[in-house]
């Protein structure tokens, strides 16, 4: 399909494997050729995977679901990126044209405390799903809502809002971060609600419940070095951290108060 | 088993049909509701905002997905956005109209009553939607934006840029986990359905597999909720994500659910196209790009010059030539058959030759760069990703794919299955969109299922039932997971030569050459033994790798491929005993002499619901018996569909 077309990529593969929780892990060395290079990357692993299957050897485990960069399941460092070496880029929509025949390519998955590996390159992130329990959302049932061109929104501020909202909760973030912290992940969740005014009436608790669920879930502070933002997929911006960071201490503030 | 096919419609004229039915329905107790267990089994669209509602109401809700977070379920991946009858624009809109569309689009093999009240229910999930903070497009006043799709001559469309599915579920999704927060849903992700417990004639609880630990679990409940998506992946290649699976709809099929037009698949006119053979599945363009890209193909065979070297003279702008009044906004099932049409006659582009351009550069000379940037700029950024080609300077190469089913479990107007107690929501039902479903529609649906309708049916059904207490002890439950033990343990200890991929492949090759875009009898009657040949290739070959005590991908996967070997089948009699084209459903021997669709209402106009007479193994040669529901058609006029 590409204009650059070859089907003969051939890679030094070093891959993280952990059979559970328990075990400990270590890498393992796969040679593999004939990957095209219009594959995507995980189109590149289910091919090693078809040979391990095939020799009698156990696939290396992923997640994965959409493969269109949405769903926010692909969780592996590529040459110690999250995601790999394209910006703005999730694992299953980085293509291999992005290397050349020859490369070795170390895969491991997100490290962090709070993303205990599950198998190989699965983590278990649900230590999200326990941030957003906590306080990321507007507190209204189904039913009691008003007409929706009632509550103009500014074009402007609906961008931003957008902008924001448009994080997959991949984790690449904590991931890309020295202190594994969670602080772009929540950063993004507070601001597209706190910039809308249906998310107003809560702004403040949600902050705080926020933070103290995400520092309870062992996430680190703030490493102040803007990894996060260049590791992610969706291109969060760093500055949402440092809206984060005006809208705890102010919510902090009206709580002594 | 006798099946019972009555849609139990409520009586009054279709406005008042819904306003009836709620009136007259039987209410639960505030207080008795959280006596009332309900399990919702997938957290897409529909299962999300099910489980939010019905937590918020107060029942003890059990909330099952595959997924690792309930987040990641495939309504994530929706692009272009979601119909309502708002008539914000002022353009002529109404529910009337929103109804009558969505009727049309279909082509006459919906529920009329059902696709009244979809559209009645439409307005209030934008305002629910807006109330959580989906942040739609807006206008430079702060009202909400629209933009038209295909079937519509009005532009009812509200969107998130082209990542309005994953705005509509993160908004049912964060509703839901405050219910989880709140103790009144109680959360179990990377489950996998199993089977369905059914117990004196009523679905009583499912039996899952934990797919961290391989556990298996069982479920109990007084009602069950399947809202487990599509089987177009069925086709091995689609615009699913790869964990979509018919299995939960399958084995509630298998425990007595009749599954309704399981031939009626969705094959979407723009997606990237094939490219080689390690490829996984195809990425859908969507839709709403044909509010401004052009389909075209020169109207030179063999021509191999660059598009942009093409004069316009010597362009076939196809959709517009053939259907003037909707041009390239003519619904899928037409756009994609019109595709087709133009590789066969040999006029595809692309290094195979099968593919047709969609172009936008006099959009991008009207509205500049910026302006598209605005609209689709994930969608130009997700192309230029996949093929490595910038859409902004050369058209995009697109062809159809497989995208939806409107076919599913059959439902009644309650979207309660032929099993009582056993409810379907969203794309896993076969209700709303006949044998075609228009382009933001599916959202609608899915969040109207479960925000609005379910939250009133349940209630309805559990007041007005007998449901006596059941746990997981009784030996229903002990037996369903006993089988479902079994099945694992065979799948393990056949130790063949093949994956679960590479069988699936082939499913794929003969339902997409004999069961995709064109069927005949001779295909389909092919079709029916060769699948029958790769089940058994299947359950003699079949190599699992791995143990069933973690987590094991492949385990999953040769599951569910058996369940699709299954589902091929009776896709196939169902297209073989539909003797008419309609909709997505094109048997070339029903045609007019331009490649139109020839509907035959005298004899089809029906759902066809079918119930599974065979035995657990699928072995006996009669598998399934077809039983039909007629529908009736008291508003709409049925006319032959033109978009011309």
């Amino acid at each position: 399909m590409g204009g650059t077309n070859s089907t003969n990529l051939k890679l030094k593969l070093k891959v993280w494997r952990q059979k559970n929780p328990q075990s400990e892990g270590h890498f393992e060395n796969y040679d593999v050729d004939s990957i095209s290079s219009d594959a995507s990357f995980l189109e590149m692993l289910d091919v090693v995977n078809n040979k391990l299957i095939r020799d009698g050897k156990d696939p290396i485990a992923f997640d994965h679901d959409c493969r269109e960069g949405i769903c926010g399941s692909c969780s592996m460092v590529i040459n110690g990126n999250p995601h790999g070496p394209q910006k703005g880029t999730a694992t299953c929509q980085l293509h291999m044209r992005k290397f050349q025949s020859g490369d070795s390519i170390t895969i491991e998955p997100f490290r962090a405390k709070s993303f205990p590996v599950i198998k190989d390159l699965a983590v278990d992130r649900s230590a999200f799903d326990r941030i957003i329990a906590s306080g990321g959302y507007v507190s209204v049932n189904a039913g009691n809502a008003r007409d929706a061109n009632s509550i103009p929104v500014p074009k402007a501020k609906a961008e931003r809002a957008f902008m924001s909202a448009a994080c997959i909760a991949c984790g690449a973030c904590v991931a890309a971060c020295s202190n594994s912290s969670a602080m772009l992940f929540v950063s993004a969740k507070v601001s597209h609600l706190g910039l809308l005014p249906q998310g107003d009436p809560e702004r403040e608790s949600r902050v705080l419940k926020m933070m103290r669920t995400m520092e309870e879930a062992g996430f680190g502070n703030c490493s102040n070095t803007g990894a996060c933002s260049l590791a992610c997929p969706k291109e969060i911006s760093f500055e949402n951290i440092a809206d984060l960071n005006r809208e705890f201490a102010r919510a902090s503030a009206k709580e002594r108060a | 088993m006798a099946i019972n096919l009555d849609s139990k419609t409520p009586g009054g004229s279709l406005e008042d049909k819904w306003s009836n039915y709620k009136f007259d329905m039987k209410l639960v107790n505030p207080a008795n509701k959280r006596k009332h267990t309900v399990i919702v089994v997938g957290t897409g669209l529909a299962g999300a905002s099910a489980s939010a509602t019905m937590g918020e109401l107060g029942y003890k809700v059990k909330t099952f997905c595959i997924h690792e977070s309930p987040r990641r379920a495939h309504s994530i991946a929706a692009q272009g956005g979601i119909n309502a009858a708002k008539n914000y624009q002022n353009d002529g809109d109404s529910v009337y109209r929103l109804f009558y569309d969505t009727v049309k689009g279909g082509d006459f093999r919906s529920r009329e009553s059902n696709v009244y009240r979809l559209a009645e229910i439409s307005p209030n999930i934008i305002d629910q939607c807006v109330a959580q903070g989906v942040p739609f497009a807006r206008e430079y006043g702060g009202t909400l934006a629209n933009r038209s799709f295909g079937g519509a001559q009005v532009s009812r469309t509200f969107y998130a840029r082209g990542q309005t599915g994953q705005q509509l579920l993160l908004g049912a999704y964060q509703s839901m986990m405050r219910q989880v927060a709140g103790g009144n849903v109680e959360l179990h992700t990377r489950r996998e359905m199993l089977d369905l417990v059914v117990i004196d004639g009523q679905a009583r609880g499912i039996v899952v597999r934990n797919l961290r630990t391989g556990e298996l679990e069982t479920h109990a409940a007084d009602a069950v909720i399947l809202a487990t998506g599509g089987y177009g992946n069925v086709f091995y290649f689609s615009t699913n994500a790869k964990q979509s699976n018919v299995t939960a709809s399958w084995r509630a099929h298998k425990k007595g659910a009749a599954f309704g037009n399981p031939c009626f698949t969705q094959i979407h006119p723009t997606c990237i196209p094939f490219s080689g053979d390690y490829q996984s599945k195809l990425t859908l363009m969507s839709e709403s790009l044909r509010n401004d890209g052009r389909c075209w193909v020169p109207k030179k065979e063999g021509d191999t010059r660059p598009p942009e070297q093409i004069p316009e003279n010597e362009r076939d702008y196809y959709l517009e030539r053939i259907y003037p009044s909707y041009g390239n906004l003519a619904p899928r099932d037409v756009a994609s058959r019109q595709a087709k049409y133009r590789v066969d006659e040999g006029l595809g582009v692309g290094p195979t030759k099968t593919a047709v351009y969609l172009d936008f550069r006099d959009a991008v000379a009207r509205v500049g760069q910026k302006g598209i940037e605005e609209k689709y700029d994930n969608l130009f950024a997700m192309y230029a990703k996949i093929t490595g080609e910038d859409p902004y300077k050369s058209p995009m190469r697109i062809y159809p794919a497989v995208h939806y089913t409107m076919g599913g479990l059959w439902v009644d107007y309650n979207l309660m299955s032929t099993i009582p107690g056993l409810h379907v929501l969203g794309e896993a039902n076969f209700s709303d969109h006949g044998a075609n479903r228009l382009g933001a529609s599916a959202l609608m649906q899915g969040l109207a299922d479960g925000y609005f309708v379910i939250p009133y049916t349940i209630g309805n059904y559990i007041a007005a039932t007998k449901i006596g207490h059941v746990d997981t002890n009784h030996d229903a439950f002990k037996a369903a997971k006993a089988a479902a033990q079994e099945r694992i343990d065979k799948l393990l200890n056949i130790k063949g030569k093949q994956t679960a991929d590479e069988i699936h492949r082939k499913l794929g090759l003969v339902m997409w050459e004999q069961v995709g875009m064109a069927r005949n009898k001779a295909g389909l009657e092919t079709a029916i033994r060769d699948i029958g040949k790769l089940r058994e290739e299947f359950w003699n070959d079949i190599r699992v790798s791995g143990d069933a005590d973690n987590l094991n991908p492949e385990l999953e996967r040769a599951g569910r491929v058996a369940d699709f070997l299954e589902l091929g089948e009776l896709m196939a009699r169902d297209a073989l005993a539909r003797d008419e084209s309609c909709g997505g459903h094109f048997r070339e021997e029903f045609q007019t002499s331009d490649g139109e669709a020839t509907r035959d209402d005298a004899n089809f106009s029906h759902v066809a619901a079918w119930e599974y007479t065979g035995d657990p193994g699928i072995t006996g040669a009669k598998n399934w018996a077809r039983h039909t529901e007629p529908l009736t058609f008291d508003r709409v006029h049925l006319a032959t569909r033109s978009y011309k």
